[in-house]
């Protein structure tokens, strides 16, 4: 394995009347919508609202209370997921281990799954560490480096599993507007380049509308709204509107 | 007992994961052998200085090395050492474990395939388990030391090094050697288990990680003193 091959297919989600509650508190009340093979879906929403509890469900890293999510048209909950498909997670933090250098964090995957000889891993983990602007960043520790360059790390280490499927967790989240905008630039040119399902949950305008193919906004762990950039714009759900139009103004 | 059967069907895993076993061996020598070298000296002499004069004042000399030799070996050496681990090792192991589970490490492993039991667990489980026993041999050595140093500079005992060695070696069998290595192998899981269980369900942030940290050297302890009971009960028969 290299850098992602190129003919590689995405693979479509499908989730149904999924409901969660934490503690007695609904997070998620029956949630229902599509991602298409291939496209970038962004899942919009404020602070609360569910989306970071919904890409765990996507993941397996949560079970629903009710409902289910199809990936590829299977059940995730009827068989592994993650042993079946090419799953991918970048979380908010970036997660990478804190005890492994960069290299190491992106080569975890091919080493711990025993997938490659030890020289094949270092020069995939070099060229896809150069993919991200991280080049020669192997010997860092996590700990070295910024926010944005720790998020393509974690872009990183997600791409060497060669995913059909790739889960943003607030990807631009206390990042400046340079580093949002590579953050953006990344999500797209995967995309564009093997054609990776990407599910994007954000709270950043900017992001959603600059990368999405459709966009979803949530509220409370309900959709508000579902449909192209333009037609989210044009939606007259008052929600959705103040969501969209919220801005600070001194004057 | 759920984490302890888990890990133990994941002993096929074992040799992929040789190297973290190494790593974690390593670690706990490391950090704890100074530690135990001076634990152990001054608890073997400490037990000499309480029980030597005792027994000279009685006539029992000849008795000194071997009361020495076989409260160190059976019941000191090991529960002491387990403790000390649990102290010095166990809050590591569930400081780091719970410092990843908090900060969505043990989540990023899972999202790769990685099972957190093969990858952190397993190799924790084993290191603690062999070198816990093998530091137990150590202690005992040493603590022997200890305890032929003081017999032979404190004046009311006044018991030569060899004269000691020669009573520890008439009472002190192989078998009482085995008795607390295996002692120490069992609280060696129980420490490891009970760490690396706390490190795993740690919630709520640093705070979380300190609860987690605390909970597993006390109940570490509670266990090792509780188990230490019933395993010398049941050596005790056979």
């Amino acid at each position: 394995m290299s850098t992602p091959t190129p003919h590689q297919q995405g693979i479509a989600v499908q989730v149904r009347g999924l409901r969660k509650s934490f503690n007695g508190h609904e997070v998620l009340k029956g949630l229902d919508f599509d991602v298409k093979s291939g496209e970038i879906f962004v899942l919009m929403g404020p602070s609360g609202s569910g989306k970071s509890v919904l890409l765990k469900h996507i993941i397996g890293l949560e079970d629903p209370d009710a409902g289910e999510i199809l990936i590829g048209g299977k059940p995730t909950q009827s068989a592994n997921v993650l042993e079946e498909y090419r799953l991918a997670m970048v979380f908010q933090s970036g997660a990478l281990l804190n005890s492994l250098t960069v290299g190491e964090n992106v080569a975890l995957y091919l080493v711990e799954h025993h997938l490659k000889p030890p020289e094949e891993i270092a020069r995939i983990v070099s060229e896809t560490l150069e993919v991200v602007g991280l080049k020669g960043a192997e010997d860092k520790m996590p700990s070295e480096l910024s926010g944005g360059m720790k998020k393509r790390a974690a872009i990183a280490r997600a791409l060497v599993i060669e995913p059909q499927l790739i889960l943003y967790d607030e990807p631009t989240s206390e990042l400046d507007p340079l580093s949002s905008v590579v953050i953006a630039e990344e999500i797209v040119k995967l995309n564009q380049r093997i054609h990776v399902t990407s599910l994007v949950v954000s709270h950043d305008r900017d992001l959603a509308f600059g990368v999405a193919d459709r966009i979803a906004v949530i509220n409370d762990g309900r959709i508000l709204t579902i449909g192209t950039p333009e037609e989210v714009k044009r939606s007259t759900n008052p929600l959705v509107h103040d969501f969209l139009a919220a801005r600070f103004d001194r004057g | 007992m759920i984490l302890w059967w888990r890990t133990l069907l994941a002993f096929p895993k074992l040799w992929q994961q040789r190297q973290k076993v190494f790593e974690q061996f390593f670690e706990i020598g490391n950090a704890s052998l100074l530690m135990v070298c001076i634990l152990s000296f001054f608890i073997g002499g400490v037990i000499a200085l309480q029980t030597g004069p005792v027994l000279v004042e009685r006539g029992l000399a000849n008795a000194v090395g071997g009361v020495v030799g076989i409260s160190i070996c059976k019941e000191l050496a090991p529960v002491m050492m387990s403790i000390l681990i649990a102290g010095r090792i166990g809050s590591a192991m569930a400081a780091e474990i719970g410092s990843m589970r908090v900060y969505q490490e043990i989540d990023a492993l899972r999202t790769m395939n990685i099972s957190p039991i093969h990858y952190l667990v397993l190799p924790r489980l084993i290191a603690i388990a062999v070198a816990l026993p093998l530091l137990v041999i150590f202690a005992i050595l040493v603590a022997w030391l200890g305890g032929a140093f003081v017999c032979t500079a404190n004046s009311r005992i006044d018991i030569s090094f060899a004269a000691f060695f020669t009573t520890l070696r008439d009472t002190v069998q192989v078998k009482d050697v085995v008795n607390g290595v295996f002692k120490s192998f069992v609280f060696a899981w129980i420490v490891g288990v009970v760490s690396c269980h706390q490190g795993l369900i740690t919630i709520g942030g640093p705070r979380g990680i300190g609860r987690s940290v605390t909970k597993a050297v006390v109940n570490s302890i509670v266990l090792i003193v509780i188990l230490d009971y019933i395993l010398t009960r049941i050596l005790l028969r056979s």
